[in-house]
């Protein structure tokens, strides 16, 4: 079956913040958020993005969206490039990906009623007729009750207004649908009822899920495959039943570790990683990860680790598990 | 569970808000103890009262607090009705407090070394003492080149050490108690890790108490040994957190337990939820607070729910209490 996306050695820079210091220093002049990342995407799947903090998931996804350039590398979306496409021609593209953002209250406009907010998709791209009607609908589907529409956005719960940004992304009937950690912030009640909605929607209407998460518990019950990311890169990829069962990259295994088991019989975790992420201006050499690995070999410091692909499965590790 | 020592103890503790809407009840008839040196958990949602405990036991409530009942007791003294200035003894010395988020507890135009020396002043030593205590703090948390790096400002820290740092800002004082408020949301979990490894070394080394509120219940069953669940301003289960996790008899804390995707093993299509919305805080309904979305409930609960003892330490406001056992 082909891909409904396809990200292909995609590369994303940024400007270092000090490039006067930056070339005094011979420290790079950019930093690379994402750094050579493939990886496909089924139609009607749903797949994880996971990783930490300056992982490069969120700036992976916006690319996808057209909202950061990107510099290296192609994007395509049903066998067609999207990735370096002029505004106007993206324009076409995002009526069929749409975003769910980080914050939900964040990302509506205070200003906006919830029904100003669900009808912007469609003036935006000219479908005025019936408005009022598909409103209406949106609302019913994310399981809200119509009288919402006369909300504010602080009228709304946690739960509520992820709803609402959710039929928002859901307007024009998009095929991917990234949802920039759609649980993140909410109670583990609500958090069920956020996750059984979109998999309603995508029973509903075959929606292909991208989804960035770092809550591993969560990825384990939704995601169909997954990519565990680290410095911009993808360091292990593939089935997410055959990670969690069987975790090669050591930096996949120390998450997963530190993933806390509400289990007070069950102690603390076994495999540990020292310190924090390295800065993305000071890379380090060979296995990105060795400086905080206690697996680390002497070969993890001078040589980038090659990818290795086992059943679908790949991971990159000189020493893995 | 035998109950050491106590520090703290709260003691049937309301506390209401004015609104526009009438009288909010944030709080009723909240009783919890602490034992010295004892690390407790209360878990709850949003809206669960969490925040107005914690203000209640600094004294720090908001100016439309208008009914304030029952003790807050610690060390002996009775927090409710202190003079603020008996509360500022106690307060940021013997009570100390971390956030959710290191970056707003941080004043971001003075360096750490600053900061953390000009909160010293209740001492009577010289700067240079001041100084070395605090590099000392930070070495406790773990913090490389910490003499180095006095003179840096929050910012220039990551995520995980600005929490390091409010956390060895928390203990300089050597407290009895240490609050820590959800102290770690908003870390990455290899991160949450290292810290709540380095508040139980740190407990262990000083002494204190910790009150651990957190929604996070591998956070809690990873650091606790005593929970508190707390559901619409009532604490409906305490107990020891074996016995919460393994044997809950409230049909929230069964219902919470259930709810957490960590404990479900079995991959599953829909997840479990709890139906229906927190109640109006403002009109508390007769009977049990949960009543409206109980799945165990039946005619009894229009009355309001004994806590019943389960066993030493574990206490459940429920009705049903001792005829929910786990098989």
């Amino acid at each position: 079956m082909k891909p409904l996306l396809t990200v292909n050695d995609v590369t994303i820079r940024f400007p270092a913040a000090n490039r006067l210091a930056a070339r005094l220093s011979g420290q790079p002049r950019f930093i690379e958020a994402v750094a050579g990342v493939s990886f496909a995407l089924e139609a009607g799947k749903t797949y994880a993005l996971v990783g930490e903090s300056g992982s490069g998931k969120t700036t992976l996804a916006r690319a996808i969206v057209g909202l950061v350039p990107t510099h290296g590398g192609r994007i395509e979306f049903n066998g067609e490039r999207i990735s370096g496409l002029s505004e106007n021609r993206l324009r076409r593209v995002r009526r069929e990906i749409a975003m769910i953002f980080q914050d939900p209250l964040g990302s509506l406009s205070p200003r906006l009623k919830v029904r100003s907010t669900l009808a912007e998709p469609f003036t935006v791209h000219g479908e005025t007729a019936g408005i009022e009607r598909k409103i209406i609908a949106l609302l019913e589907d994310v399981g809200l009750p119509a009288h919402f529409a006369e909300r504010y956005p602080h009228q709304l719960s946690g739960g509520q207004a992820r709803r609402v940004a959710v039929a928002r992304a859901l307007a024009l009937r998009p095929k991917l649908v990234i949802a920039d950690e759609p649980t993140a912030g909410l109670d583990v009640s609500i958090q069920g009822e956020v996750l059984n909605l979109l998999r309603d929607l995508q029973a509903k209407f075959g929606t292909t899920f991208l989804m960035i998460s770092h809550n591993l518990n969560v990825v384990r019950h939704v995601a169909d495959r997954m990519a565990v990311m680290y410095l911009g890169r993808i360091v292990e990829e593939g089935n997410t039943a055959a990670i969690f069962a069987a975790p090669r990259h050591r930096y996949t295994r120390a998450l997963l570790s530190a993933n806390l088991k509400p289990d007070p019989d069950h102690s603390a975790p076994l495999i540990e990683v020292e310190g924090e992420t390295p800065s993305l201006l000071k890379r380090p050499s060979g296995c990105e990860f060795h400086p905080r690995c206690i697996f680390s070999l002497a070969v993890c410091k001078q040589q980038a680790p090659k990818e290795q692909i086992d059943a679908g499965h790949r991971f990159s590790c000189h020493n893995p598990g | 569970m035998a109950e050491p020592e106590g520090l703290l103890d709260i003691d049937n503790l309301s506390v209401s808000f004015r609104t526009p809407r009438g009288d909010l009840q944030a709080l009723r008839n909240v009783s919890l103890k602490m034992g010295k040196g004892e690390i407790v958990g209360v878990i709850g949602e949003s809206g669960c009262g969490k925040s107005t405990l914690i203000n209640s036991i600094i004294g720090l409530l908001p100016a439309n607090t208008c009914a304030l009942s029952g003790h807050i007791r610690f060390a002996g003294e009775d927090i409710v009705g202190m003079a603020d200035r008996d509360l500022r003894r106690l307060r940021g010395e013997r009570i100390t407090t971390i956030f959710q988020d290191p970056m707003t507890a941080l004043n971001p135009v003075l360096s750490i070394g600053t900061q953390m020396t000009a909160i010293q002043y209740r001492r009577n030593s010289s700067p240079r003492e001041k100084q070395r205590r605090t590099v000392e703090f930070l070495e406790k948390v773990r913090m490389p080149d910490a003499e180095k790096r006095l003179g840096q400002y929050p910012h220039q820290f990551s995520g995980g050490m600005r929490q390091r740092i409010c956390i060895a800002m928390a203990l300089l004082t050597e407290p009895d108690l240490l609050i820590a408020d959800e102290p770690t949301t908003a870390l990455d979990a290899t991160l949450e890790v290292q810290v709540i490894r380095l508040l139980r070394e740190l407990q262990r080394d000083i002494g204190c108490s910790v009150l651990f509120i957190s929604h996070h219940l591998g956070a809690v069953a990873e650091l606790c040994e005593r929970v508190a669940i707390m559901y619409a301003g009532e604490v409906v289960e305490q107990g020891s957190v074996r016995d919460i996790f393994r044997d809950p008899r409230h049909p929230y804390t069964r219902k919470l337990l259930e709810c957490d995707p960590g404990r479900i093993l079995e991959l599953r299509a829909v997840m479990p939820t709890i139906g229906g919305d927190l109640p109006d805080l403002v009109h508390i309904p007769k009977g049990c607070i949960f009543r409206e979305r109980c799945p165990d409930r039946f005619e009894r609960c229009s009355e309001r729910p004994p806590v019943e003892t389960i066993r030493a330490g574990h206490r459940a406001a429920c009705h049903k209490a001792r005829e929910l056992a786990n098989p």
